[in-house]
């Protein structure tokens, strides 16, 4: 599993870090940053409900 | 089992996809008044009203794909009319469409300013159709007037100053937003408007909107005073859309006529559930306060999790979410979490702005203007029901000079 961000969407609103605090964060310039790229399986569901949670859909997975 | 959710917008879709993902491979009818497939609100009033924004509004999803590949049948630009909780059926039109579990997600409608039906130039911003309209008139270089300093209001005013218009925003209230959010960070919103260039008139309500031919001329205010206008975009709140569920037993508040549901969304009708907007439910982070919220992430949590719920009630686990909500004005981002309903407000920050809400000793909420880093870092505080003195040293400020 490999999350995708496509920077250029992300308006730095901060709900894939309020999910999942482990793998997002949003910095002053106000956009993500993904803090592990590639988390464990076990991760999945917290990683989907930030993917879920994001206003402008700018978070995917890939596999 | 027969799922249909009414109201094809962010919660009823997200109820939709929810219900596929939970493996829910029976019939699903989405309802929706509009002739639009389900298409995101927030934009509306921020980039859509720029120049240079985008030309439409798109959907989240194709007619293909929701009809293909999520199997959903569309009813769209057709309202329900009734719903027999007995017989469990919704009418649409002259059909009627049998139900075993039902997601009402119909929203909630702008108030109409009395006598204004018709008048070219006056307008509401819930629906894309609003939102062309008062793009077309910022086009051709309107004079605005927004009656109501409400979030979404302040934000057609920002996209009007940005392509250099005359703005005004009028407010019956002495502060906007002090209900909402308190009156410091009223107080910054309202210096907000006027660092930019909007004129602000507070404590003083709308006598009538003056038209001739059948558009509109201006504003006439109670002091007498007449604002000439070529656009007026009328923001004074919106109430739920129910007024399909009177007499079906379907439990509504008596404030508003929202519906009431328990913390699970379930309404205590069988099989009925009800999620965003439309919605009130009682959170437990919160001491149990009844909550209608108008923000996205809560319709598409809400939204989600009654599709969920009402496929598998034994599953349903209460929700405790910590509200959220921004806005975009005049190029600054102001975020919301938590509940405003509180003890003491203490601002924090005076540079960009932060403000503290306490509730006894806990935080329960955190306004922000453009601290994007820190918001969700109050979030997580206030959903762990945070202690109050170390809120205000994460924050920077003592406690000691905090409890002074
Ligand atoms: C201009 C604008 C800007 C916004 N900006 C922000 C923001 O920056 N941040 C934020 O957090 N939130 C924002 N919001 C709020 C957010 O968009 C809403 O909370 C969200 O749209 C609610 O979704 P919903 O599905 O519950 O209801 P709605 O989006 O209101 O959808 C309800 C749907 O049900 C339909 N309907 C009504 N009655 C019937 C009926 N009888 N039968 C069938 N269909 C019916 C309606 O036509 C509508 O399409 C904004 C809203 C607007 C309008
Ligand atoms: S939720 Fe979306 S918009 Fe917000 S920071 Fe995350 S990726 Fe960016």
């Amino acid at each position: 599993m490999r999350i995708v961000a496509d920077r250029a969407r992300c308006e730095g609103l901060g709900m894939c870090e309020a999910m999942a605090p482990d793998f997002f964060e949003v910095g002053d310039d106000g956009t993500v940053t993904i803090l592990d790229e590639t988390p464990g399986e076990e991760h999945r569901a917290a990683v989907l409900a930030a993917v879920d949670a994001c206003p402008v859909l700018a978070l995917s997975l890939d596999g | 089992m027969d799922l249909v959710v009414v109201g094809a917008s962010l919660a009823g879709l997200r109820a939709v996809e929810s219900a596929r993902r939970a493996g829910h491979t029976g019939p699903i009818t989405l309802i929706g008044a509009e002739p639009h497939l389900p298409y995101d609100r927030p934009p509306l009033s921020k980039a859509f009203l720029c120049a240079g924004g985008p030309a439409q509004v798109r959907p989240f999803r194709g007619e293909a794909e929701l009809r293909d590949e999520l199997g959903v049948r569309l009813l769209l630009g057709t309202p329900a009319q009734t719903l027999d909780t007995v017989a469990c059926e919704v009418s649409v039109g002259d059909q009627a469409v049998p139900y075993d579990a039902l997601i009402i997600a119909t929203g909630a409608s702008p108030r109409p300013f009395p006598g204004t039906s018709g008048i070219a130039g006056v307008h509401q911003l819930r629906t894309s159709d609003d939102a062309v309209a008062i793009r077309s008139a910022l086009d051709g270089g309107a004079r605005t007037v927004v009656v109501g300093a409400g979030f979404i209001g302040s934000e057609v005013a920002s996209a009007a100053r940005a392509r250099g218009h005359e703005v005004t925003v009028v407010e019956a209230a002495s502060l906007p937003l002090s209900r909402s959010i308190g009156v410091d960070a009223g107080t910054v919103c309202a210096d907000l408007h006027r660092a930019n260039g909007t004129d602000l008139r507070l404590g003083v309500g709308v006598a009538a909107i003056e038209s001739s031919d059948g558009r509109v001329t201006g504003v006439r205010l109670d002091d007498g005073t007449v604002l000439a206008a070529d656009l007026v975009v009328v923001g004074t709140g919106v109430a739920p859309a129910t007024g399909w569920l009177r007499g079906s037993g379907v439990p509504l508040h008596e404030r508003d006529g929202g519906v009431l549901c328990d913390e699970t969304l379930w309404t205590g009708v069988p099989g009925v559930y009800a999620a965003g907007d439309v919605a009130h439910v009682p959170n437990p982070l919160f001491d149990g306060d009844l909550m209608r919220l108008e923000h996205w992430t809560s319709a598409a949590e809400q939204g989600a999790a009654a599709a969920r719920h009402a496929l598998d009630p034994a599953s349903a686990r209460g929700l405790a979410p910590v509200p959220y909500f921004w806005s975009d004005w005049y190029g600054h981002r102001i975020q919301f979490v938590g509940t405003p309903d509180c003890d003491e407000v203490q601002v924090v920050d005076t540079d960009t702005f932060t403000a503290l809400y306490r509730r006894g000793d806990r935080i329960v909420g955190a306004l922000t203007v453009d601290r994007p880093r820190e918001v969700m870092k109050f979030r997580k505080r206030i959903a762990e029901r945070g202690d109050w003195s170390e809120a205000l040293a994460f924050a920077g400020v003592s406690a000691r000079e905090g409890a002074a």
